[in-house]
């Protein structure tokens, strides 16, 4: 199920991504008022847009290509080089080394050079740079090769070997392995890392390249506030300083230039409003089986004696376990021989030995059914975004076909388009409201949130039942106003109630049935 | 690739164990440069492995001595494989340096066996592995995988 939820996602991301560029939540509002006909919008606009400077659930972040990401390690490696004056290939190892803490860097190194050197697998420098050889006399230790042509390289801990094996080595690393920022001296037992210079002189261009690319990676990985975005084939990565202790409080979206949306705080996508741990439980939920297990506590009765699970699929209440041969009242859950002749009609309905049963089977009841109601929403609205799957194309094929039947031009159709996309990112954020809402606890902000909920649902229903009309009934100019007019609504819905929840959850004003803040333990004692 | 590479050094290295190996040690046969069978044998008088001789299959990739060659221990009438908490009972040994990060290009044949005796040596816990039955089962097919890998490498 997890699969195929991020599966769909992606794809209805990436339909996003064609054309988010103005449309994003952020400026959503705005956009769709500038198609708007209606004139009394436009008094409002101005206040609006200086309140909305800083929306509740928006969270600042930057995107960087590979070329911004490869700048950023370069900028550090001079800084560093001209601090601590030594060589760049040093400063980049050092950094590496650091997981390009630059502070603690130079902190440590002006404390201790030597064996923050050693450590970093620089130690026992000297003076020369690394070349390759001809030494007479000389014996690979790999291929056991000794002509005297035999060129061979050694870094600063002196382990000699061919060039030849040092390429097949270092061509092993980066391409099979996936090594780069810690490549260490082909010899048994010595930590010498492979520095940048060592490795210009001894790889090929296109390992070079390949080894350029997966440094880039460890800059990225090592840095908290660094996530590459996941969308497949995307190269950028995204900055965003929220920390891992304030992840109840912000639901952190972010929005690649790829249009791929996710949250920065689990990589999975966009779960606004739901906050990442309560996603976390949500979908543990939904794949494990603890609902088996829910539906047979909720359906199964154990035996009073041997605790053998047994269902009541019909007949009378005097039960018999098949297993131990106790008789007992299915109802009350009592000895069957205290039941007197009252037979087949249970009437010691106060009795204590059934009470505690029965309680203990209502409750369960009652949480499969709340769960299910729940789930059943979730799993529409994700059904229905992937029926919505191929709304691009069916989207864009209408817009073609409008156009020749009705026709209006290319951009008196985009009004579709953005409908298109309106159904889908409502549904998104519809979908993860049944899973925060499973998780709160009834009261009267609860109760707000529910309206907002019905009211971005019927709109999104409506929207999605006009957007399914036939051709010859969408070239009605009517009807396009009212799309346009359902489109715009649906947005501000749904950035009323993201507004709302967020605010909500910065403030810690919800109250939830789960603890948010003691979960690490739960998911780390099902490993 | 470069088939000369593996090819010089396993002929240097065979060269030298065919005249010498240290004792306890003794190669059964080299008939090609993909796979040799040598002997074992546990020196001191550790009661798991008295008296017992182990055989060991080396398989070397094209890549060797980059890449580990597969050793694992195989097992015949009179060769069983060897109780050790790192041995599985389908001969496949969980040791570092036969791993890709374990494993430096300078180590040889004669080493690993050295590594996998003093492996024994050491050992006084006469079980299997946790889990044992279970991985050895799961792991039906892992030879076609290999083989499958070594084709796709000789292509």
């Amino acid at each position: 199920m997890d699969s195929d939820e991020d599966f769909q996602s992606t794809v209805s991301s990436d339909d996003d991504a064609m054309q988010d560029t103005d449309n994003d939540e952020m400026s959503g509002v705005e956009d769709f008022d500038a198609f708007d006909d209606e004139p009394d919008e436009e008094p409002d606009l101005g206040p609006n847009k200086i309140q909305r400077k800083r929306i509740a659930y928006d969270i600042s972040f930057k995107v960087y290509s590979p070329t911004d990401i490869q700048a950023h390690q370069d900028e550090m490696m001079d800084e560093v080089n001209m601090i601590l004056e030594m060589r760049k290939e040093d400063a980049a190892i050092l950094l590496r080394h650091f997981r390009w803490n630059k502070e603690r860097l130079m902190e440590d190194y002006m404390d201790k050079p030597s064996k923050v050197l050693e450590a970093a697998g620089l130690g026992s420098s000297t003076i020369n740079p690394p070349r390759l050889e001809f030494i007479p006399g000389f014996t690979c230790d790999i291929c056991y090769e000794d002509d005297d042509g035999l060129e061979s390289f050694a870094m600063k801990c002196g382990h000699r070997y061919c060039v030849n094996c040092y390429r097949q080595y270092l061509t092993q690393k980066i391409r099979e392995e996936g090594e780069a920022a810690r490549i260490q001296c082909p010899s048994e037992g010595c930590g010498r890392i492979m520095d940048a210079r060592s490795l210009d002189l001894l790889v090929t261009p296109d390992l070079a390249d390949r080894y350029q690319e997966l440094l880039n990676r460890t800059y990225v990985e090592d840095k908290e506030i660094l996530k590459w975005c996941p969308a497949p084939d995307c190269e950028n990565a995204i900055e965003c300083a929220i920390k891992k202790k304030d992840l109840d409080k912000v639901v952190p979206t972010v929005a690649c230039r790829c249009g791929h949306r996710f949250c920065f705080g689990c990589i999975l996508n966009d779960h606004q409003p739901a906050p990442c741990e309560l996603v976390k439980r949500w979908l543990k939920k939904c794949a494990d089986d603890s609902e088996t297990a829910n539906w047979i506590s909720a359906n199964t009765k154990e035996c009073p004696k041997c605790n053998s699970t047994i269902e009541k699929n019909g007949g009378c209440n005097h039960m018999t376990c098949r297993k131990c041969k106790h008789e007992f009242c299915w109802m009350c859950m009592g000895l069957w021989s205290e039941h007197g002749t009252s037979w087949y009609n249970c009437n010691r309905f106060e009795e204590k030995s059934g009470t505690d049963a029965r309680d203990a089977q209502a409750k369960s009841r009652v949480s499969l059914e709340r769960y299910l109601h729940y789930y059943n929403r979730y799993a529409n609205h994700e059904q229905s975004a992937r029926l919505d799957k191929d709304i691009y194309t069916k989207t864009e094929k209408k817009m073609v076909q409008l156009q020749t039947a009705s026709g209006m031009s290319w951009i008196e159709v985009q009004y579709l388009n953005a409908a298109s996309q309106a159904l889908q990112t409502c549904r998104q954020t519809l979908k993860w409201t049944y899973a925060f809402a499973f998780y709160l606890a009834r009261n009267n902000l609860t109760e707000i949130f529910e309206d907002n909920q019905k009211d971005l649902e019927l709109s999104v229903e409506a929207l999605s039942e006009m957007f399914e009309k036939p051709i010859a009934e969408l070239s009605d100019p009517k009807l396009k106003v009212d799309i346009m007019d359902k489109t715009s609504y649906c947005n501000k819905r749904r950035v009323i109630l993201l507004e709302d929840t967020a605010e909500n959850l910065a403030n810690g004003r919800w109250t939830f049935n789960v603890d948010l803040k003691s979960l690490a333990p739960v998911s780390s004692g099902r490993k | 690739m470069a088939a000369g590479l593996g090819a010089k050094r396993l002929g240097k290295e065979l060269s030298k164990i065919s005249s010498s190996l240290p004792p306890g040690i003794t190669l059964v046969s080299a008939e090609n440069l993909e796979e040799w069978f040598l002997d074992i044998k546990v020196l001191d008088q550790n009661p798991i492995y008295a008296g017992e001789t182990y055989r060991l299959k080396f398989k070397f990739s094209k890549s060797y001595p980059i890449e580990p060659p597969e050793v694992t221990f195989v097992k015949l009438s009179d060769r069983p494989i060897p109780m050790h908490p790192h041995i599985y009972s389908n001969g496949i040994i969980c040791l570092d340096l036969l791993g890709s990060q374990g494993w430096s290009p300078v180590q040889n044949v004669e080493s690993v066996c050295m590594s996998i005796q003093s492996m024994l040596t050491g050992n006084t816990k006469n079980e299997r592995p946790p889990g044992d039955e279970e991985f050895v089962r799961a792991n039906r097919l892992r030879p076609r995988d290999i083989d499958f890998y070594y084709h796709d490498n000789t292509v």
